[in-house]
């Protein structure tokens, strides 16, 4: 055993455990995206699809642990990282000026990172851990869409979102090894497809709903 | 046409490893811009010289781009703002009359300051001494044919062997990581038959004494290859980063 967390310990080690428990959010990403789209049914659609997640029981109590489990080694080797990366540069430049390889996605990651750790605890307390027997969840939903304070913070943050997926998508593939002359282009093209993905398709959810419900 | 400009140069002045160092301006007049930046250093420090002061402290070898001796930040671009070059070959001519050029040392924790713009790249040669070479016996040269290399291979084994070691790829990252210039060691070997015995082995060492030389972590930045004097590319990164998937998880290597 002692191998295995000397190899995940390793700096590739641990840029290989990001680039997995990132590619577990993206599948997240996308199952969510999946299902908040049942909004667009109606009340009963969509109340309907949150009582059908609950009753999966243990499959879905397996896949909460899964996050949590992915989440807390994120964060973890995240901020390990972060701590790491600037000890290796005791002494700053006088003259910061890059050569054109660092985007604003990249430079961004520890924080939108930790806005995206705020934002989810955040939404849990919102939607998730709260009471559905009084008020059903479409009702919760769309009240809190009509407050223009929580549909500035949904939408604005889904931006940060598309930020970070923006460089950790192909950065993902990069680190596990998946780099190939074919198919590089592919993988760039498609971390730009997801992030406009994910702050189309989810921040435009809060303000369609708050426009028709 | 060879044109005479004026400059404000800002170097960093540092006794030794000890003192803390400061940046000091200085006036270089005259200079013909058919130098190159090294030769516009040389024009100052003579005159340095001259008043009896102590010249700017740089390291240079060959002045012609393959040796990997030279390399300072102009500007804040290790080897200055020319693509695909070395500071020896960077000319005045890319400068405009009147400018100020800031010009400091390569900043890594790896590669501590010994005078001005001199820093101990040892730690490279530390990486090299982990796996950075194939092992065979010594005698008479066996014949070429026998290990077959077929010629886009051998390209792309080149392209990788084309590192000089200027450590410019250290100096360019936010995070001060040597991965650019371990995996073009990693690459440059793994992919020729005389590599692949050790490679498994090679990998998961140079890997271990990156970790210890104190460099940061790969953060996929490109500012490496982007500032690469030999234009290596993160796509031997990301051969690093595989073999090293498949040396740790599949071969008996620890």
């Amino acid at each position: 055993m002692s191998w295995l967390f000397s190899l995940l310990g390793s700096s590739v080690g641990k840029k290989w455990l990001m680039a997995a428990t990132g590619c577990a959010f993206l599948g997240f990403l996308a199952a969510h995206f999946a299902g908040n789209l049942t909004v667009f049914g109606g009340p009963d659609a969509f109340n309907g699809y949150a009582e059908r997640l609950q009753s999966l029981g243990p499959i879905l109590h397996l896949f909460r642990a899964v996050l949590i489990l992915c989440a807390l080694v994120h964060i973890t080797t995240g901020i390990v990282l972060f701590f790491q990366n600037r000890k290796a540069r005791p002494v700053a430049y006088q003259v910061s000026a890059g050569a054109g390889g660092r985007t604003l996605s990249s430079r961004t990651m520890p924080y939108t990172g930790l806005l995206i750790l705020a934002f989810v605890v955040f939404h849990l307390f919102h939607f998730t851990f709260v009471d559905k027997a009084s008020i059903t969840l479409f009702e919760r939903v769309v009240a809190a869409f009509r407050r223009p304070d929580l549909l500035a913070l949904y939408s604005a943050m889904m931006i940060v979102v598309a930020l970070h997926v923006r460089h950790g998508f192909w950065s993902a593939f990069q680190t596990l090894g998946l780099h190939h002359p074919k198919y590089m282009p592919w993988i760039f093209a498609l971390s730009l497809v997801a992030a406009f993905g994910t702050a189309i398709g989810f921040g435009a959810l809060p303000i369609l709903v708050a426009a028709r419900m | 046409m060879s044109q005479s400009i004026r400059l404000t140069l800002k170097i960093w002045r540092q006794k030794g490893p000890a003192d803390p160092g400061r940046f000091e301006t200085f006036a270089a007049e005259d200079i013909s811009t058919d130098m190159s930046f090294l030769e516009m250093l040389d024009v100052v420090n003579e005159k340095l010289i001259l008043e009896g002061r102590e010249p700017v402290a740089f390291d240079h070898d060959c002045r012609e781009g393959i040796c990997g001796s030279c390399g300072a930040v102009v500007n804040g671009r290790p080897h200055g703002h020319l693509r695909g070059t070395t500071l020896c070959q960077l000319h005045m001519r890319h400068f405009r009359d009147g400018d100020t050029i800031v010009i400091e040392p390569f900043r890594a924790r790896a590669f501590p300051v010994i005078k001005d713009l001199v820093v101990d790249r040892s730690a490279l040669d530390r990486l090299m001494q982990a796996g950075g070479f194939v092992s065979v016996n010594t005698g008479s040269a066996p014949e070429a044919n026998t290990l077959p290399v077929p010629s886009d291979r051998a390209e792309r084994a080149m392209d990788a062997a084309a590192c000089i070691g200027c450590g410019a790829c250290v100096a360019a990252c936010p995070n001060a990581s040597a991965m650019l210039f371990t995996s073009a060691k990693v690459s440059h070997l793994a992919l020729l038959p005389q590599g692949r015995p050790e490679a498994a082995r090679r990998v998961l060492s140079m890997v271990r004494a990156m970790d210890a030389c104190g460099f940061g972590n790969c953060s996929n930045h490109r500012e490496c290859e982007m500032t690469c004097p030999k234009e290596i590319s993160i796509v031997h990164i990301a051969r690093l980063n595989r073999e090293a998937l498949k040396a740790g998880f599949l071969s008996p290597e620890r």
